[in-house]
């Protein structure tokens, strides 16, 4: 059966349609990972994307539950060369195909996606509407073009948890378990609020394997009602969409600044920001992929991160107290940005991969440290 | 991190000769750390052996040493140059061999040298398979149970422990010589013995076997702030208990999920931080059990290797380039990467195509070898291939091997026998699951039979499927689409119109007709993130073109594809070459070639890469892209010769010496007509086409007759017939005899004198580049001889008759460039052997020797300049020796007989500089891993042709001091001459006999003729025994003779090394 992806300039490719059969519209992006399709599939900061495989040969291994992100698969439409008829691993459960059927989620293969993402990188990323449904393009390019345009969107309230809940599945005998990167942990030992803007499970049983109680709040939760949870520190997570239109998120970001410590990532780095007096602004075509070099400024130490985001915070815009502490290496755009005095850092990038390198595991390390001192300031 | 200011001059230590496991990968790696060093204004001081590399060119390094690669000559070239440091990871296991040695003895302590890039600790850390285990163990990353043993008493214990099937790994051994997989305590037995013999330090790894599992190769970086980046990741299609380098491989890793891939890159990294690789790149194999993921590490390579030169040219990242740069300092971020420019080296590339890596072997010269496929590694070369989907790569990597034609099922295979070829891995294994498909296989029994991963066959299945679906078509109804469809599967015109059973022509009419053609694409670093500033390209049938092409004047070259036995590094050279000095020239150049190791296919070395495999499709599909001014096919040797009629009359135009001209050398009829005309002799020869007009033929000019298939290389099957009964067996089974393809036959003249002529030709005027003399007589391939420029007592009229021969054929004719002619002198005259108008196999060599870059300048005359501008004499003089000596594969190949032919067999060469023929052939043969003796005994066992000879040559070994040891015959020859000599039994004579000899380290020396037309069984032992125990045995008398004055200069002489440079500046002055 024929699909058609065509972007909102009037750009149209014709291929084969596998996952589910439907009409969806949303930002293009592509992403050069070579592994970890599910984990991406089910992201949420891919909410309101039609995401490209810049790696052509996609659904190798198939699907499993164990690798998801979170309760479902939060692209709009998936684009590949080619995906594999047969499911090759031991911990395969269904194919891809299957996996999004049963999401409802469409695709398109047998397209140039080379050609798409060259497109994308020279122009920008743009709206983009992926039918399996009409073979009329004039009518799919205008679906793309009615799409709403990503600058402005809050998605973080479309994709947060409609409410309060405990985690502490740190996955600790699944295969390639997070646990692995961490010392274990004698217990139960932190309380963690986490706001979930669009959350990675991953991020939670990293968490969870540090000993920390994780207690994931909605994207709108008030600072009164975090403090009143006594956490030992605040996390803030990735998701998507643009950070400005947090306006009330921002704010109680304001009010629980200095008060614990907070962590942030992705869309939560990108707030935290915002919450700090800074700017934040749309990148080009954004860093989606496991392969972006990071440098700390520190150190010079250099990380591979997995990437995920079409914004970035404006380096200039930062007051004084704040210090930008990593850039990416490819563009020199702030990755990572702390507080002078405030026990407040956060980072653009990923740190509990899934999927992605696992080179910057350690900043969750540094959380339940600062948690630990802050504790240990509190009592004296 | 700044450029290290400390150090000034640098040592880089090549990998010598080709051999299998040691290929062109490493004058591609040590090239780049050449140029990348240099270019940071650092003193280079290269060694190499090998004079058919690049980076042996004089421009390349400050100082070139073409010396033999052992710790004392490496000892001596340090005494001379004293470098501040030493690179040892860019020369293979040849130059770690080599550090490690010159560590431990103390040299580089004494004068004050570094190693950089990976220290001694380090590298005994990844090559002790003990102190390994040991380091995997405090970082808990499984391996597979083993342990060492340094006797068969410690080995049978540690089986018990192991088990079976058991591999055998014989230490510090080049791609496993020796080792092998032990099913049972007998094989077991055989195996750990030939290991402990194989081993320099006589001890081997008896591991536990894990046949089957998934095997995967990760390519790492680190620098010296202790960053770690994964260039690339590979899959092998073939599972575990295949030698990566015989495994067909797929770059990026398939089948792994996320969390496969991310623990097998934790435990990378984990791995090259705990054994010490400071900086550069190393290689770490895993092995990954399919059924639930469990990860073991195989080994680490802490140097650049075979894999990473295949993940360099699959990822567009340049591992050896960036390693050289690593070593002195820098650190990833401050090294930008070329293709995007504007990124830094500190990332992990990402590909979105698929590359397949497929081995090229030669079995089929060496018929009595076991042809299993196991853990040493036995292909000569690989080809890659890149398209966008596994398939796409696949059959342009089966093509690009340029044997799938020759390839046909056994009619009389069946069942049985299909499973044991399934289950027993081999050259041709991949041909015969394509076929089990046919014969209705599932994908589940396959896997079953041959541990392929089912995503693997799969894609092979899809291949299969197509065929079928093809194969129902004809040229008149297959539809666009479907034509389409296939082309997007890889399928070539030529594997289209098999099935359609039409003709190549009729496919690619219709295919042009229907506006079917290819796009290219780039490899980029970054999966399309950022823009190329490298046109490296691919083929693929895609929408969108980035070749980019230019409406500059330009050249195409078209490469020589996968090394072989008789063409490899040179014509890699030769067309590297071309590039280097048409880019001088100011043409664009573009460079074709699917041979991942090589110089050519560096993006650096031309202006534009197209890693294409070279048959006439693909290659019309570039012409037809690029519109080149010109393209040259006599440097990449038969392969793009063989395309030169095709393209020609296709309208290519081919610059230097025409087609037609290349055609008429080939054609035995007319070339012989030419011959006759200028009254050049030839031997009496003919041709046949059947085998009554063989007998007839052979019978007219006489036996014994040299008998060959035409249009061959490397002497692919060719054997000298003493009579009729083996001319009958020779054209009933070596040969299938037709009109298009006779068989040559030459009349054999024995022991005459062979001679190569090199020469340049612009068409009028010729230069005589160099006449190399073989040392080894008539009869042996001239590959496989040594030889010797100058000439050494040949007769004036004899050389004046060559050279006027060479001129009188070059202006014949009307040869553009390089031409090679081959004579030999015979009863006192003159013959010419053969012709070829194109680039030979010795001019590496001769430009070494003599300075003067041939294959430029012959590129140069190729695009309309005129010899007369080179300033060049009638002919090119040397004033010392050089000798060129061969090194051969034979330990590989369990159960042959290592002795020569006419058939080549010699995988690469050396070249020996000395200022007396004596001492050329002793660097020579120390460079090709000969070791002389100084003193002790020598055996001597010659045919009854050479026993007159004989007596000369155990006089002179007497006088040198070596005691004489002989059989019967000889022995009383020997001593009714008065020259004392033992006596010792042939092989069923009786006991202690010459093998036991041999194998108790009694004999030093072997010199051992063959009995001609008959080879008895007991010499073949001798020779394997010497083979097996490395006791120098030479089967030829000329060989004998230039050995004595080796073996004198060694006593005589003090070894001097100098540099190119010097040398060829000295020449310069006179």
């Amino acid at each position: 059966m024929e699909a058609i992806l065509a972007l909102e300039d009037g750009r149209v490719w014709r291929g084969r349609a596998f996952g589910a059969r439907a009409e969806v519209a949303g930002e293009v992006v592509f992403n050069t990972a070579m592994t970890g399709y599910q984990e991406i599939l089910t992201d949420p900061s891919y909410c309101g994307q039609i995401v490209t495989m810049t790696y052509p040969l996609i659904g190798n291994y198939g699907a499993t539950e164990e690798d998801v992100e979170s309760r479902r698969v939060f692209v709009e439409g998936f684009v590949v060369r080619e995906i594999s008829r047969v499911t090759s691993n031991w911990r395969a459960q269904e194919s891809l195909d299957d996996y999004l059927k049963r999401y409802g989620i469409p695709g398109i293969s047998d397209i140039d996606t080379r050609s798409l993402v060259r497109h994308i990188r020279e122009r920008g990323s743009m709206r983009g509407c992926l039918s399996t449904s009409s073979a009329d393009e004039k009518v799919v390019i205008e679906k793309a073009r009615q799409s709403p345009e990503m600058v402005g969107l809050d998605l973080a309230s479309v994709v947060t948890c409609p409410k309060v809940y405990t985690w502490t599945d740190a996955q600790t005998s699944a295969y390639g378990s997070p646990a692995l990167l961490h010392e274990k942990s004698a217990g139960e030992r932190f309380h963690v609020v986490a706001y979930d803007f669009g959350l990675k499970h991953n991020s939670l049983r990293t968490l969870a394997s540090l000993g920390c109680r994780v207690t994931v709040v909605p994207a709108h939760t008030s600072a009164e009602d975090v403090a009143a949870m006594k956490p030992d520190g605040i996390w803030l997570s990735n998701g998507p969409g643009d950070p400005e239109p947090l306006t009330e998120v921002i704010a109680n970001l304001r009010r629980l600044l200095g008060r614990y410590p907070i962590f942030g990532i992705c869309l939560g780095h990108q707030l935290m920001g915002l919450a700090l007096g800074g700017r934040t602004y749309k990148l080009p075509f954004g860093h989606h992929g496991g392969n972006q070099p990071v440098k700390e400024l520190a150190t010079g130490r250099i990380e591979i991160t997995a990437q995920n985001h079409g914004f970035a915070v404006d380096a200039d815009s930062l007051p004084s107290d704040c210090e930008v502490t990593h850039i990416n290496l490819n563009d020199n755009t702030v990755e990572g940005l702390r507080h002078r005095t405030l026990p407040v850092y956060s980072v653009q990038y990923h740190p509990e991969a899934g999927p992605g390198p696992h080179d910057a595991a350690h900043l969750f390390d540094r959380f339940t440290r600062m948690m630990d001192r802050h504790r240990q300031g509190d009592m004296a | 991190m700044p450029r290290r200011t400390d150090i000034h001059k640098i040592l880089i230590v090549g990998s010598g000769p080709i051999v299998i496991g040691q290929a062109c990968e490493f004058d591609y790696s040590g090239t780049q750390a050449c140029k990348a060093l240099r270019s940071e204004g650092f003193e280079i001081v290269l060694v190499n052996s090998n004079p058919a590399t690049i980076m042996t060119d004089p421009e390349i390094a400050d100082r070139t040493y073409v010396e033999p690669l052992t710790p004392a000559s490496v000892r001596a070239i340090i005494e001379r140059e004293r470098p501040d440091a030493l690179l040892p990871t860019v020369g293979g296991q040849t130059a770690l061999n080599i550090a490690v040695a010159l560590s431990e003895d103390g040299t580089l302590a004494e004068f004050g040298v570094e190693l950089i890039g990976a220290k001694l600790d380090a590298i005994k850390v990844a090559e002790d398979r003990l102190l390994f285990k040991q380091a995997m163990e405090e970082i808990s990353i499984a391996m597979p149970r083993s342990g060492y043993v340094r006797s068969m008493e410690e080995a049978e214990e540690l089986i018990k422990e192991v088990g079976f099937p058991a591999i055998i790994r014989p230490s510090f051994t080049l791609g496993g010589t020796g080792g092998g997989i032990a099913y049972n305590s007998e094989e077991y037995e055989e195996i750990v013995n030939r290991a402990l013999a194989a081993s320099p330090n006589h001890t081997t790894l008896i591991e536990q076997s894990i046949i089957g599992w998934k095997e995967y190769e990760l390519e790492v970086m680190r620098d010296l702030a202790d960053n770690v980046v994964i260039i690339c990741s590979i899959e092998n299609f073939d599972p575990m208990g295949i030698h990566t380098g015989d495994s067909i491989t797929v770059a990026p890793a398939q089948t792994l999920t996320d969390r496969e891939y991310q623990t097998m890159r934790d435990a990378a990294i984990k791995i090259i931080r705990k054994v010490g690789v400071e900086t550069g790149g190393s290689n770490i194999q895993f092995a990954l059990d399919p059924s639930n993921g469990e990860l073991m590490i195989i080994e680490m390579n802490p140097r650049v290797s075979r894999s990473s030169a295949l993940a360099s040219k699959a990822t567009g990242f340049p591992i050896a380039k960036i390693a050289a740069k690593l070593a002195i300092g820098y650190t990833l971020d401050e090294i930008p990467n070329d293709i995007t420019r504007k990124t830094p080296a500190s990332f992990e590339p990402t590909i979105d195509y698929c590359v397949v890596k497929i081995p090229k072997w030669a079995f089929e010269k060496f018929p009595a070898s076991d042809p299993t496929l196991g853990t040493q590694m036995k292909s000569v070369g690989e080809a890659m291939a890149i398209g966008r989907t596994f398939r796409e790569a696949f059959q342009k990597g089966l093509r690009s091997l340029e044997t799938r034609r020759s390839f046909r099922v056994p009619s009389d295979l069946d069942d049985t026998e299909l499973r044991r070829r399934l289950i027993v891995p081999s050259a041709e294994r991949v041909y015969f699951v394509m076929h089990a498909l046919t014969r209705g296989y599932s994908i589940e029994e396959l896997h079953a039979l041959t541990k392929i991963d089912p995503w693997f066959l799969d894609n092979l299945m899809q291949i299969h499927e197509r065929e079928c679906e093809i194969g129902k078509e004809t040229i008149e109804t297959i539809s666009r689409d479907r034509l389409r469809e296939a082309k997007r599967e890889g399928f070539s015109d030529q594997r289209l119109a098999e099935l359609m059973d039409c003709k190549e022509d009729d496919v690619r009419r219709l295919r042009k007709e229907a506006d079917i053609s290819p796009v290219f694409k780039r490899v980029d670093t970054c999966g399309a993130e950022f823009e190329s500033f490298t046109p490296y390209l691919y083929s693929t049938y895609e929408d969108e073109d980035e070749a980019d092409s230019t409406d500059q004047k330009k050249v195409m070259i078209l490469g020589s594809g996968p090394n072989r036995i008789g063409q490899g590094i040179e014509f890699d050279y030769c067309c590297c070459h071309a590039s280097f000095a048409l880019r001088e020239e100011g043409f664009e150049t573009i460079m074709v070639n699917c041979n991942p190791e090589t110089v050519s296919t560096d993006y650096d070395t031309s202006d534009r890469l197209y890693f294409e495999p070279i048959t006439f499709e693909d290659v019309m599909e570039i012409v037809e892209r690029e519109r080149p001014t010109g393209v040259i096919v006599q440097f990449g040797g038969q392969t793009p010769l063989n395309l030169a009629m095709k393209l020609f009359r296709a309208g290519v135009p081919i610059i230097g010496t025409s087609p037609e001209a290349i055609d008429l050398a080939e054609d035995r009829k007319r070339f012989g007509r030419l011959l006759e005309e200028l009254q050049i002799p030839q031997p009496p020869n003919g041709f046949a086409t059947s085998n009554e007009e063989a007998r007839e033929e052979a019978s007219r000019i006489g036996y014994p007759v040299l008998v060959r298939p035409s249009y061959v290389l490397g002497g692919r099957a060719m054997q000298i017939v003493y009579d009729e009964a083996s001319l009958d067996n020779y054209m009933t089974h070596a040969v299938e005899a037709s009109p298009e393809h006779p068989v040559l036959i030459d009349s054999f003249l024995e022991s005459a004198t062979e001679i190569d002529v090199d020469a340049l030709s612009d068409g009028e005027r010729t230069v005589i580049a160099g006449i190399q003399q073989h040392i080894e007589e008539a009869g042996i391939h001239s590959g496989d001889s040594s030889c010797v420029l100058p000439p050494y007592g040949i007769k004036q009229e004899h050389l004046d008759a060559m050279r006027r021969y060479t001129r009188e054929l070059a202006r014949a004719l009307n040869v553009v460039g390089l031409m090679n002619i081959q004579f030999a002198i015979s009863d006192d005259k003159v013959y010419v052997l053969e012709v070829n108008p194109r680039a030979s196999r010795t001019v590496p060599f001769v430009s070494k020797a003599t300075g003067v870059p041939l294959a430029k300048i012959a590129s140069c005359l190729m695009v309309g300049r005129r010899l007369e501008e080179f300033n060049l004499p009638d002919e090119l003089a040397v004033d010392r020796f050089y000798i060129k000596t061969p090194v051969f594969p034979f330990v590989k190949f369990q159960g042959v007989d290592p002795i020569l032919g006419p058939e080549m067999r010699s995988t690469g060469e050396v070249m020996g500089i000395g200022e007396d023929f004596g001492g050329a052939f002793l660097k020579a043969q120390l460079g090709a891993g000969m070791k002389l003796p100084r003193e002790g005994s020598v055996f001597l066992s010659v045919n009854d042709q050479d026993k007159r000879s004989v007596i000369e040559l155990a006089r002179q070994l007497h006088e040198l001091g070596f005691s004489l040891v002989a059989t019967r015959g000889t022995e009383r020859l020997l001593a009714s001459a008065g020259i004392p000599c033992g006596f010792v039994y042939k092989v069923n004579e009786g006991r202690p006999n010459i093998t036991d000899l041999v194998k108790s380290r009694q004999v030093d020396l072997i010199i051992n003729t063959p009995l001609g037309r008959v080879s008895f069984y007991d010499e073949r032992e001798i020779r394997r025994a010497a083979m097996q125990y490395s006791v120098p045995c030479i089967t030829t008398m000329t060989g004998a003779t230039a050995t004595i004055e080796a073996l004198r200069a060694m006593r005589e002489e003090e070894m001097s090394a100098r540099s190119l440079q010097e040398y060829h500046a000295r020449a310069a002055v006179k």
